[in-house]
């Protein structure tokens, strides 16, 4: 079965067992979102992608896309809402962008800069988190961590091997690594694994290659990230 | 070690979704789940330790670090805070020489908070170990800190030390008349199922849960998916503070909860169900197992129930502390032994619920009063209370009132009717629906009690004049941020914001523009995050801002800028290291 869908007035083809976001990435239309990326099992916990369908609010990246729906996805109050989300990540954690090696290629922030995100508006939390670099090719930083479960999905469904798990309830969060030491030395994670490259953020990074891109030249430096998410999104959808 | 994992898997046969029961036992045993027990664990049952670790941290009740040997945790409900629960806390801690949220040096002793533990119309009250210790007092607290000194075993302890009573004080269409044992399932079967399902559609039942959900849409929804099996799953989770029908329910009525299953499991076409109840309610489960083993043996449960060919079995798991259990994804979740996250819908339970197949959640009342519509009929059960809210809710009624405990009344009550039955007097406003549902004012006591007017899973709290409106929406936004799961970027973070707001105006820090700030928050809270618990949060704030705005006005102070912490106070190590005291060094942050 197929059908179509309304974004904004446009009209949106889905295959049937398409999400939303899916039919609105094929159709070249940009929904915000972080913790979605096309090949993974849906998660819908950053609710950045959140969109109105027939009025009421719903995750673009699970609600499935059915006959006929209305959605509603740029309008002011999504946008002040999904900035204010988007306050709510940075001031979380610790996200010092001018210190970050990520700076310029975290999806965060190219979510923060399309959003117009002038200003962190909630008082920080300033959490304090540990680093973890025991690793010889891989560093944890967990001070940039959002909880995306990226890495986590990708370690299970492309690596085979369950490196990250997400422990801890409410405000009290955290990444854990799978080793008896709880260190990611101890796991039988590698540079190669999916995982190490998946973040969106700086919370895991390749050691030794840390600004080889000057910072200015970077890919939201360049670009929006819409560009961008969609250029990716529609060339590796599948992999 | 060793031998005592090895015996509690072989108990658990090996089965992953155990793993919440096994992390139990290995709590009760060592005080904590000891990282060699974790190794076993995942190796004995396939799964990554990160997995067992998230399970631990999840759950309330489970700890990697020792607790005492005689584990205290008092409860955090308003309604023992208003039974002066501080004063016993305090008492308590002095008594016992432990601080709160810690562990005594020689390890003998740990004393803690934890939420609403179901006992609010017998506060202050606690559990020790697991089982509930009610009423608390001086003198109480005097025998128990000498018990624990003494090191003796709380099977010794006096039994009046752990009693629980009902306290039903009105008993209506259910609670004055319980069915005879296997007259629900005689009638089902003997009416045929289908006619059966139809009477309960005519009834007009709606879930006693809270969202009010048409039971027999759901049954008929579940009924209609076809798939290797079907499960029903009895909702004795319980959470919401003020909220104890449920307890009264399975102490009373279990005979009368398991048939209300046993027959959703006929219609539904389920050979096994669960009653998923919560570890706060450890107290009833001995009894409750007594009562199925009862059942087993006189054939109303087991592979041929009255001799008719029907199979159905029950199994009770219980949960570890925590809220959010009882939103019925998230108790799936759970029963499969995993952290209760809540699921992204769709798929509903009716299609894809436990292990991925078509699963009925019911709150025990639902299932109450399903059993008796079985035998009676649904227009038996239409005939009382409203056009859209048939039947009668069974109401725990605490606060400040004369009479706290159980009460039934037909749908269609007036508040006014019931504050009066339990002897509430110079009433300031009523909590319905515990922290998640609605405060409503001295001026609002003509509404009705019904799903159109003012809903309630059961909780009903009652505040006189001598309460203040921001002390409660303060225990209530703490309670939310405490017991949100964390998935969801809303709730995870908006439950802790509202918290930091909310005290930052009632500490006297907030300034202009801080309650317009506390209210856009909360429609945030509310309309993006994932599941019920989010989007019920702010509910404290709002319904109270909605009707005394005066009194969230008056904590601000008129000053031009915004602080966002206490000025003075953060000067104070300054001031300190230089020795100083004098009136240059204090920095004043009052009216310009
Ligand atoms: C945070 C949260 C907590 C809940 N707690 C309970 C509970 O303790 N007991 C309950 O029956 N329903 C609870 N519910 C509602 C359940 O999700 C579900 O709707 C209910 O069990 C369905 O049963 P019913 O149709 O018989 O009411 C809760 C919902 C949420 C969002
Ligand atoms: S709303 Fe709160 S409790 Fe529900 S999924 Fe989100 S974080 Fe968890
Ligand atoms: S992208 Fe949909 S919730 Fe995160």
């Amino acid at each position: 079965m197929t059908g179509t869908i309304d974004i904004d007035g446009q009209s949106i083809p889905f295959e049937d067992g398409q999400t939303i976001i899916e039919a609105a990435t094929a159709a070249g239309v940009y929904i915000p979102h972080l913790c979605h990326r096309p090949g993974y099992t849906p998660h819908g916990s950053c609710k950045l992608c959140t969109v109105k369908v027939n009025g009421r609010n719903c995750s673009a990246c699970t609600f499935p896309a059915t006959d006929g729906q209305t959605v509603i996805n740029n309008s002011d109050e999504l946008e002040q809402d999904r900035r204010r989300i988007t306050q709510m990540l940075f001031v979380e954690g610790n996200h010092m962008c001018p210190s970050c090696e990520k700076s310029g290629n975290c999806q965060l922030q190219g979510v923060a800069y399309h959003l117009n995100m002038l200003d962190n508006h909630y008082p920080h939390f300033y959490p304090r988190r540990e680093m973890d670099a025991s690793h010889p090719d891989i560093l944890i930083d967990h001070n940039r961590c959002i909880f995306c479960n990226l890495c986590v999905r990708a370690s299970k469904e492309k690596d085979g091997k369950n490196v990250f798990g997400i422990a801890g309830r409410g405000i009290n969060k955290r990444l854990i690594v799978n080793s008896p030491s709880g260190q990611l030395k101890d796991s039988n994670m590698s540079i190669e694994d999916c995982a190490a490259h998946i973040c969106p953020t700086g919370a895991i990074l390749i050691k030794r290659t840390g600004y080889q891109v000057p910072i200015g030249q970077r890919i939201y430096d360049q670009k929006h990230i819409s560009e961008v998410a969609l250029a990716q999104e529609n060339a590796h959808g599948q992999d | 070690m060793k031998t005592f994992l090895k015996t509690i898997l072989i108990d658990a046969d090996y089965q992953p979704v155990r793993l919440l029961a096994l992390l139990r036992k290995v709590q009760a045993q060592y005080r904590h789940i000891p990282a060699a027990a974790i190794d076993i664990l995942a190796e004995a049952l396939q799964i990554p330790r990160a997995q067992i670790i998230a399970v631990v941290e999840f759950y309330s009740f489970l700890h990697l670090t020792p607790q005492g040997r005689y584990d205290i945790l008092i409860s955090d409900s308003i309604t023992d805070h208003m039974l002066d629960k501080e004063n016993i806390l305090g008492y308590l801690s002095s008594m016992l020489k432990v601080d709160v949220g810690e562990v005594r040096a020689d390890g003998l002793v740990s004393l803690n908070n934890t939420s609403c533990t179901g006992m609010c119309d017998q506060g202050p009250a606690g559990l020790v170990n697991g089982l509930p210790l009610t009423r608390l007092d001086r003198p109480r607290i005097d025998e128990i800190a000498a018990l624990i000194e003494q090191q003796r075993d709380i099977s010794d302890w006096p039994a009046y030390l752990f009693a629980v009573e009902d306290n039903l004080h009105k008993a209506g269409l259910l609670l004055n008349a319980p069915i005879e044992k296997g007259a629900a399932i005689q009638a089902a079967l003997d009416r045929g199922l289908e006619a059966t399902l139809a009477e309960l559609d005519r009834s007009g039942l709606r879930g006693r849960g809270g969202a009010g959900f048409k039971t027999a849409a759901k049954w008929r929804f579940c009924a209609e998916e076809s798939a290797e099996r079907h499960y029903v799953v009895c909702n004795a989770d319980e959470g919401e503070p003020g909220t104890f029908k449920d307890r009264v329910l399975l102490n009373m009525h279990a005979d009368q909860v398991f048939e209300g299953m046993t027959l959703a499991a006929a219609i539904i076409g389920a050979k096994q169900g669960f009653l998923y109840l919560r570890g706060e309610y450890l107290h009833l489960y001995d009894k409750l197992q007594a009562v199925l083993e009862q059942r087993r043996a006189t054939g109303l449960l087991g592979d041929n129930i009255l001799g008719r060919g029907l199979e159905f079995d029950i199994e009770i798991c219980l949960g570890a502390g925590a809220y959010i259990c009882g939103e019925e994804s998230a108790l799936i979740e759970s029963l499969e032994g995993k952290p209760g996250i809540p699921r992204n819908r769709p798929p509903y339970p009716v299609t894809s619920g436990y292990l991925n197949q078509p699963t009925i959640v019911n709150n025990v009342e639902t299932f109450l009063a399903a059993a008796k519509i079985a035998v009676l009929g649904g227009d038996w059960f239409a005939g009382f209370g409203t056009e859209k809210s048939a039947g009668s809710k069974i109401l725990s009624i605490c606060g400040d009132c004369a009479r706290p405990g159980i009460y039934e009344y037909p749908f269609g009550i007036a508040i006014e009717q019931i504050l009066h039955d339990c002897g509430a007097t110079d009433v300031l406003g009523v909590q319905i629906g515990g922290p998640s549902g609605t405060f409503i004012s001295n001026q609002e006591f003509k509404r009705q009690l019904a799903f159109e007017d003012l809903a309630t899973g059961g909780s009903f709290i009652v505040f006189n004049n001598s309460r203040n409106v921001l002390d409660i929406a303060q225990n209530f936004t703490h309670f939310f941020a405490h017991e949100s799961c964390g998935f969801c970027t809303p709730c995870r973070v908006g439950t802790s914001l509202l918290k930091k707001q909310l005290d930052k105006i009632i500490d006297g820090h907030g300034s202009a523009g801080d309650v317009a700030e506390l209210e856009s928050l909360c429609q945030l809270v509310k309309n993006y995050s994932h599941c019920g618990l989010g989007q019920t949060a702010a509910n404290p704030i709002l319904t109270t801002l909605q009707r005394y705005p005066d009194l969230y006005q008056n904590r601000l102070k008129n000053i031009s800028y915004e602080p966002g912490f206490d000025l003075d106070g953060a000067l104070e190590i300054a001031r300190r290291m230089a020795r100083r005291n004098d009136a240059g060094a204090h920095l004043s942050q009052v009216e310009e």
